[in-house]
């Protein structure tokens, strides 16, 4: 039952499990929902669905799956006398409509197009039932041409859903939010945070001195150390050029970073990062720091995130040289490995929509470096991202 | 046991089917959606509907899960025993029961809200995974095990403001309040305010809709901050004339305070005006 609606939705990577599954038969067996597609489409997405930014997907899914499955309940049997129909139709159509019917080729054809059209939905139905679902699939309800058109088998337009509820995809804006705010990447960067005691105890554990002296009934003094975010990050920031576009989203970012990593570092670059960098980007030509003092000084606990949009000539990358700004003697790309090679936990952030990745040399090289460690700006990139730098090796 | 909404809360299909299934299978029910749009009201309505009494657990950001099961007052005790109390000799006089204690040794089958779980430590829900699973846990200081007499219907809900882990949303059902359509709304509103003009809902719901609209709006007016707008627009008696009129010279809609919360906001529609004014002007 369903097996195969739940394999489509573990195929279009819905964190959908076992368990759910059984939930939602329980739930059928108990007859939670009455006999309306509607009813189980509504259980199934409360079982299933656990996040809103996948209630699109699942729509989707849903969509896919039952289509042709028009509301059941509306088993209105519809044997359609011509005539009925044309007075009908002639009752409700207007001069303007009538003539444009006219135009498609008369009346005729058209009802001759229906009928064609009724007869490929009986097969559809198999065991030759004359069942007509009411619901959507009358090739004439909305087609736009004829607006109050054939109505088949009742006048009440109760079960003549034009749009069907999984076919609104009312969630689409939810699925994973374009729209990026300060807030949103705090708490996708919150995954990062790791809280651990650390150092001497010195800071009074008042509930455990509490709870020491009430045990033992004289006064026992407990210490703990201070509990302290432990995460450790360098942050190095692409400047100028291609970026100034990004500057917005990225000052977001940082912003957003700095007040939920206490032990955090940064640096900028321009493109690609050469033998040296610089932590004040208005005296980037006087303060110049060497990128190898960074290396030394900053253990390989460190995490690391680059920010930038990857987007240069590939030379800029690979022969030494190749910076815009000034001689360097070893490529970008040796410095990039080196980086990566000291630290297990780098990231690369992209401000540039992904499907545009593959189109820029620079951003695929940088990626190989990475070993497609490069995440796009958004919501679930950072999200993404975060995990991987939050994983241990 | 079905529920079908109240005459004061107005719960789409989905909801209600969501809501019915929570009941039937004895799993909780995780609620999501925009601040306002009745995840908290949702449980009281539940109550009232079903005739079930209303137990409430707010959560706070200093909240421990421990708190929901029992917390073993040890300084009381000791004060006891060094009065030489005779309560101090029974361990139970000690243990104070919390709110998942409390729905399951109700006589009635309850409604357990525990409201804006997010809010807690990241661990909070984890900690309580088992205790909701199998609404059942062990007291170790009376060495007791405390089983639900009937399964409570559990109403969670979240803001948002932290991921709840997979294992935790797995064992409940889920459903996201969108934010309600026109027509929903109007049977809202007539639902709260049945006198008001229909003229003046449909005037102000305009109004309503299109400041939503606003690109760059930063907190977008709710439903429960349309409800306190109309209640004084009522008080003041302002008629729907003058919501429409507001095309040039006045695009702020009167009494907008009880619908913009931010001055930013304020800020965006003032020069929004401004601007109006000036391309007419």
């Amino acid at each position: 039952m369903f097996v195969n609606f739940f394999h489509e939705l573990k195929t279009a990577k819905l964190p959908v499990s076992l368990r759910e599954y059984l939930t939602l038969l329980e739930a059928m067996d108990k007859g939670v929902p009455s006999r309306k597609v509607e009813d189980f489409y509504y259980l199934s997405r409360a079982t299933l669905v656990k996040d809103e930014k996948n209630l699109d997907k699942f729509d989707q899914v849903f969509g896919h799956v039952f289509k042709g499955l028009e509301s059941l309940e509306a088993d209105q049997v519809a044997e359609i006398p011509e005539e009925w129909l044309k007075t009908l139709n002639e009752k409700f159509l207007t001069e303007e409509e009538k003539d444009k019917i006219e135009a498609m080729g008369g009346w005729e054809k058209l009802m001759d197009e229906l009928k064609k059209r009724l007869e490929e939905q009986e097969k559809r139905h198999e065991g030759g039932s004359k069942w007509i679902g009411t619901g959507g699939t009358s090739p004439y309800g909305s087609d736009g041409y004829n607006p109050e058109g054939v109505r088949i088998g009742q006048k009440e337009n109760k079960n003549f859903k034009a749009v069907k509820v999984w076919d609104k995809r009312e969630f689409k804006n939810l699925d994973k939010d374009v729209e990026i705010g300060i807030r949103n990447i705090k708490v996708a960067l919150r995954r990062l945070r790791k809280f651990a005691r650390d150092g001497a105890a010195d800071t009074l554990d008042l509930p455990g001195t509490i709870k020491n002296t009430a045990d033992r009934g004289y006064l026992d003094i407990s210490l703990v150390p201070e509990r302290r975010n432990k995460v450790k990050v360098l942050l190095f920031f692409d400047v100028g050029g291609s970026m100034d576009p990004h500057v917005k989203l990225c000052e977001e970012l940082f912003s957003a970073a700095r007040t939920e990593f206490k032990n955090m570092e940064n640096f900028y670059f321009h493109n690609c990062p050469y033998e040296s960098v610089w932590r004040d980007n208005k005296r980037r030509h006087v303060e110049k720091i060497n990128t190898w003092d960074i290396l030394h000084k900053y253990s390989s606990d460190y995490k690391v995130i680059f920010i930038g949009d990857a987007s240069m000539s590939p030379y800029e990358i690979t022969y030494s040289g190749g910076s815009v700004e000034h001689w360097n003697d070893e490529a970008g790309a040796e410095w990039l490995q080196r980086i990566t090679d000291i630290y297990q936990n780098v990231i690369w952030i992209n401000p540039v929509d992904k499907k545009h990745w593959e189109f820029t040399p620079s951003t695929q090289i940088i990626n190989q470096i990475f070993s497609n460690r490069m995440f796009p700006l958004t919501l679930e990139g950072l999200d993404h991202g975060m995990k991987e730098l939050g994983r241990n090796k | 046991m079905r529920f079908e909404g109240t005459e004061n809360y107005i719960a789409t299909e989905d909801l209600r089917i969501a809501v019915n299934a929570a009941i039937t299978l004895e799993r909780p029910l995780l609620i999501k959606g925009e601040p306002g749009t009745g995840k908290t009201v949702l449980a009281e309505e539940i109550s009232k509907a079903l005739k079930m009494p209303l137990i409430t657990w707010h959560v706070k950001s200093t909240t421990k899960a421990q708190q929901g099961l029992y917390e073993y007052d040890a300084i009381t005790r000791l004060r006891d025993s060094q009065l030489g109390d005779e309560k101090v000799k029974d361990i139970k006089n000690y243990i104070k029961r919390g709110k998942l204690w409390e729905s399951f040794e109700a006589d009635e089958r309850p409604i357990l809200l525990i409201d804006e779980i997010d809010k807690a430590d990241i661990e909070f829900p984890n900690d309580l995974l088992q205790e909701l699973d199998r609404m059942e846990f062990y007291v170790y200081e009376t060495n007791e095990t405390i089983k639900a007499i009937k399964r409570p219907v559990v109403i969670i809900t979240s803001n948002n403001e932290k991921e709840l882990p997979d294992a935790f949303l797995r064992r409940c059902f889920f459903h996201y309040i969108s934010f309600p359509d026109t027509s929903t709304m109007e049977k809202i509103v007539d639902v709260h305010y049945p006198k008001i003009k229909s003229k003046l809902v449909s005037e102000s719901l305009k109004v309503f809709y299109e400041l939503r609209d606003v690109p760059g709006i930063k907190k977008k007016p709710s439903t429960s901050e349309l409800l306190d707008w109309l209640k004084l627009l009522m008080n003041e008696d302002i008629k729907p004339e003058m919501l429409r009129e507001k095309n040039a010279s006045n695009l702020i809609p009167p009494l907008h305070g009880a619908l913009l919360k931010n001055e930013q906001d304020v800020h965006l529609f003032e020069r929004l005006a401004f601007l109006a004014r000036r391309d007419n002007g």
